[in-house]
């Protein structure tokens, strides 16, 4: 690992300026960015603080009973938050499944978002795969059982944020600040699929930083629901994650679904299609599996990640019901 | 000199009266109804404290005045020659002070070792990996076990065959066996490479004085580490000193001097300054040992009554470039059965030597063994814990299956209806045995200060499981004092030799050497009390720290008060291990139930309760025996879920050396545990005592497995039982 300094900005332009160069990284909880020193996924000179910033660790209340959350909020503040729990449950949960609750008081919103991939290739020090400039993606013929089945190619990493699905499910918008100035992005747009750069997750280039996240509140009738499966339940990473948003009339016709999937593709994974089925329609239990099956119709598993599927076909029906607060009996 | 007693011997099914001949020097062996103060009180662990507040100094936290950090560099390639080992840049980073290399060495793992360097800093001493320049020679390897069975697979050692010869056990006829069965089953089972995981990983600090070499290691057997050391430098073993202070997790990985160990002594010799060498939590991984894999085909027969007629495992298993994979042990010990044969034969792959772990090839055995049971009892009609009954060899197990059906409420579970919705609930249970009957060779010291406290001394080690606390106890329900006199000291080889702490040696054979240095200090008291009390040394007893003539107890004296008159500073008293005594039994049984909860539609396991049933001799702490059974099953989730070395097919190396990727079970994942004991007074030994550590863990995955089945009515015959294996049994994926 190499040395590095820590250096303090004075504002949010300098911090951004200062991470205009490449030899510099960002610090905030230093959770993820530890691990990829360690691993030699970035060898920065110098660290910019960003923890010296003042007024960016806030979770507020936005007119409308939207929310407006600092990059620097911590995870277990997330979780915690009575605004966040009220009208955002499904961020709350998905914060609070993140990590262990030791990771959980010193991650950061905005560092969940930003954090590389879990992929075993690309961790491995020895290995120069695609993401780190080689010319191969070595899950495609090697051992692929958490890797994308779906969006994947030619990087088959999962995105591996736990906020990314919900934040994209609530519609969320993303200051991003860069030297030449701020711009509001919706956090869909945020993240770059493989096919545009193996590289990188984001857009997230030297010299952006988020400065503030901003949550609309959901429909007054919307319920929503943040589902996970993983093998152990202490400190592991889902295989599959669903947020599911559902709004129901009073005749229990869908007015407004939301169905994102995480640790499935490269990038948080809406699904349009289950929405499309859902919307006008009378949610039952049997639409619910329809919308899930939608939800997967364009699955490409590799060779060992096959029972994603119904994993994540399980987890949409679940959370789409959920949502609507119906019950998951079969017929 | 010797003498002959007659000891009363057995458990609560039943007892009976055993002449033993016993040494003259031997206190008469414990018996059934023995009337204990100390031992048997349940009792927190002595360096409980310490440990929890982080001031308990593991070798870890050695610090020696001018220390340097050593570090390995390992081979990226599973199989390659080292045609050439450049050091000199390395050599010439400011802070390195020596640097050696294996140049010439044939590289069989990824991993394996191939320079070291110690250098005034950790971040230098890596620093300096970086540029140490190796010319690699790739050659062909082999990476998993059906490859390396092929007629034209690379090959591991130049040698004919990647495959051993094989080990065959026979009793019987098992073609006859099966053709008289009712009955019959046939499959194949697979358990993955296992990592020991230790917390504290291996490593040293070596500091040279002349041709004096002391080693604070983290080892389960500082006198199997001397002897190592001694024999690699030539010299003689009183020369080496090695210190175990506190010890974090061994499971079988550590005995002996390993790479890290050797290059921390000879990297310390170089540089003239002492050397700390404690390995990254990957190396821990890729070399210091695992679990073998295996793949075991299993014919097995039974009678209508469920009598089992025949039993045969093939066996293939692989230890990387070890040995030693078998998993023949629960096949020829667990039931009743007049037909059987193993056959078990080693795989050599490119991948880290396995080593010693938790009950060798047991829970693999097990694992294989228990679910054939299961699906063999499916089609017997038979209930599955009848079964295990009716082909019960041991009585004591008979009445452990007993007190854990009652606990476990086997039959009202065995009948509830299953659930209509995703989440299924299952059962299951296992036979446990091992043979935790201790070895001879220990010996110990028992001394009283002037202060009025006493010693143990022993060259043991605590590998975690409280040796401190039952030596202590041992010694203070011999001598009647209170345990707040008494404290063990272990861990170093100035004391009197003890074994390894592993195969479940160390309570068995340590236990009995302190108990008799204990008779023997009592009765140098006893002469020195005799005189201030006017009566006669054998007319004395103590109890509760107070020495009185059993004709005038009114006359009495406290330890406290006996002490100050010891002339001089101490009084010391040896004692030792004399070979066991035929006793009672020399078996010890266990059984496991496992209750679990599947999700059907994602193929998660949860397991969400156990009961385990064992004995192992006297108990002497319960509390720290019922956190040995803890650690035993919570280590039997892992294997039954998660754990897994996974090697890379492409490049050969493993790609989850990382508690991230290498899944243990955590607190959320660790089942709600009920823990029983059966008292055994066995007489094997003064104190009977027998060991814990492997019979806990033998069952646990077993039991588990057999859950897993019934709650999806079909059987995971492959280890992990990971989702996508679930699901694929239920037709799902």
């Amino acid at each position: 690992m190499k040395r590095f300094a820590i250096i303090a900005p004075a504002d949010s332009s300098s911090a951004a300026r200062m991470l205009a160069e490449p030899h510099r990284a960002a610090l905030a909880g230093g959770v993820d960015l530890l691990d990829t020193l360690k691993q030699n996924l970035a060898a920065p000179d110098e660290l910019v603080n960003l923890k010296a910033l003042g007024g960016l660790d806030r979770i507020e209340r936005a007119p409308g009973g939207g929310l407006r959350i600092g990059p620097l909020v911590k995870l277990s503040q997330l979780a915690a938050a009575p605004d966040v729990r009220a009208r955002h449950a499904a961020l709350a949960d998905a914060a609070n499944a993140a990590a262990t609750p030791q990771i959980r008081n010193l991650a950061t919103v905005a560092g969940n978002l930003a954090q590389r991939p879990r992929c075993w290739y690309f961790r491995n020090p020895d290995i120069v795969c695609l993401k780190k400039g080689g010319t191969k993606c070595y899950a495609v013929a090697g051992l692929n059982r958490y890797h994308a089945i779906l969006g994947g190619g030619p990087s088959f990493i999962v995105h591996p944020s736990n906020l990314a699905p919900a934040l994209v499910a609530y519609d969320a918008t993303l200051t991003i600040l860069a030297p030449d100035g701020e711009r509001q992005l919706a956090i869909a747009d945020f993240f770059t699929p493989p096919t545009i750069d193996p590289r990188r997750e984001n857009i997230l280039t030297p010299g952006r930083i988020i400065t503030a996240i901003e949550v609309p509140a959901p429909l007054a009738n919307a319920g929503a629901a943040w589902l996970e499966a993983r093998e152990k339940q202490s400190f592991d990473w889902p295989l599959v994650s669903v947020v599911a948003i559902i709004a129901l009339n009073h005749a229990g016709v869908v007015e407004y679904a939301r169905v994102v999937m995480g640790a499935v593709a490269p990038i948080p994974w809406r699904a349009p299609a289950a929405e499309k089925i859902l919307l006008g329609a009378r949610l039952d239990r049997d639409l619910a599996t329809r919308a899930a099956a939608a939800a997967l119709a364009g699955a490409a598993p590799l060779a060992h990640n096959g029972y994603k599927v119904p994993i994540a076909k399980a987890l949409v029906r679940r959370a789409i019901l959920r949502a609507a607060n119906l019950a998951d009996e079969p017929a | 000199m010797a003498r002959r007693v007659t000891l009363t011997l057995g458990f609560a099914g039943g007892t009976r009266e055993v002449a033993v001949v016993i040494p003259d020097a031997e206190p008469t062996p414990w018996q059934w109804g023995e009337k204990f103060s100390v031992v048997g009180v349940p009792t927190p662990r002595a360096d409980g404290p310490l440990k929890a507040t982080g001031r308990a100094p593991y070798t870890y936290d050695v610090q020696l005045p001018g220390m340097l950090h050593g570090a390995i560099l390992r081979s990226p390639y599973p199989h390659a020659r080292v045609r050439g080992v450049d050091l000199s840049a390395a050599r010439k980073l400011d802070g390195v002070r020596a640097a050696l290399d294996r140049s010439g060495a044939t590289v069989r793992f990824a991993g394996q070792e191939v320079a070291a360097v110690a250098a005034t800093s950790p971040e230098i001493a890596r620093d300096a990996l970086a540029l140490i320049r190796v010319d690699y020679a790739p050659m062909p390897f082999v990476a998993a076990m059906d490859e390396a069975m092929r007629p034209d697979a690379a090959l591991v050692f130049e040698r004919g065959s990647n495959v051993a010869a094989p080990i065959v056990n026979a009793v019987g006829n098992v073609a006859a066996g099966l053709e008289t069965a009712a009955a019959t089953h046939e499959a194949v089972y697979t358990t993955p490479v296992q990592t020991h995981v230790s917390l504290e990983t291996h490593g040293a600090v070596a500091s040279w004085r002349g041709d004096a070499l002391t080693v604070w290691c983290s080892t389960q057997g500082i006198f199997g580490v001397r002897d190592d050391l001694a024999v690699h430098f030539s010299l003689p073993p009183e020369n080496v000193r090695v210190i175990t202070a506190y010890l974090g997790g061994g499971f079988g990985s550590k005995f002996g001097a390993g790479h890290e160990v050797i290059f921390a002594a000879e990297l310390a010799r170089m540089a003239g300054a002492p050397v700390k060498l404690m390995l990254p939590r990957a190396d821990e991984h890729l070399a210091t040992g695992n679990r073998p894999s295996s793949s075991q085909r299993v014919r097995i027969g039974a009678a209508r009554d469920g009598a089992l007629t025949a039993i045969e495992l093939v066996q293939h298993g692989s230890g990387g470039i070890g040995g030693g994979s078998g998993s023949s042990g629960p096949y020829l010990t667990l039931y009743r059965c007049a037909n059987l044969r193993t056959e078990e034969r080693n795989v050599y792959l490119n991948a880290g030597p396995s080593s010693a772990m938790r009950a060798p090839g047991w829970p693999q055995g097990c694992f294989a063994l228990e679910l054939a049971i299961d699906e063999l009892a499916r089609k017997l009609g038979i209930d599955r814990l009848e079964l295990r009954r009716r082909n019960n060899p041991s009585p004591v197990r008979a009445l452990e299956f007993e007190i854990g059906a009652r606990a476990f409420r086997w039959n009202d579970r065995s009948r509830a209806p299953q659930s209509r919705g995703p989440l299924k609930r299952g059962i299951g249970v296992a036979s446990a045995a091992w043979h935790g009957i201790g070895a001879s060779g220990p010996q110990a010291q028992c001394v009283a200060l002037r202060d009025g406290r006493v010693q143990v001394r022993i060259g043991t080690q605590d590998i975690g499981t409280g040796t401190r606390t039952i030596i202590a106890m041992v010694a203070a329900e011999e001598l009647g004092l209170p345990l707040d006199r008494v404290t063990a000291e272990i861990g170093d080889t100035r004391y009197l030799f003890s074994l390894p702490s592993g195969g479940s040696l160390t309570a068995p054979s340590t236990t009995p050497a302190v108990r008799q240095a204990a008779a023997h200090l009592k009765r140098k008291l006893m002469r020195l009390a005799a005189p201030l009390l006017g009566a006669d040394s054998d007319d004395l007893i103590i109890r509760g720290g107070v020495i009185s003539a059993r004709a005038a107890p009114n006359r009495s004296l406290t330890f406290a008060e006996l002490c100050r008159r010891i002339p001089g500073d101490s009084l010391a008293a040896d004692g030792e291990h004399v070979p066991n005594y035929a006793g009672y039994s020399l078996t010890q049984a266990g059984c496991q139930f496992a209750g679990v909860e599947v999700d059907c539609e994602t193929g998660i396991v949860r397991v969400t309760d156990f009961v385990a049933v064992h004995d192992a001799g006297v108990i002497v702490d319960p509390l720290t025996a019922r956190s040995q059974v803890n650690g035993g099953i919570i280590m039997g989730v892992g294997f039954a879920l998660f754990e897994e070395r996974r090697i890379d097919p492409q490049l050969g190396v493993m790609v989850n050396p990382t508690m991230d990727d290498y899944k243990l079970p955590g607190i959320l994942d660790t089942p709600e545990i009920q823990v029983f004991f059966v008292e055994v007074a066995n007489g094997i030994t003064n104190t009977g005592v027998l060991g814990l550590g492997e019979a806990v863990h033998v069952a646990a995955t077993a039991a588990i497995g057999c859950a897993v089945a019934d709650a999806i009515g079909a059987p995971v015959r492959d280890l992990p039982l990971t989702p996508d294996r679930v699901l694929a049994a239920l037709g799902q994926a």
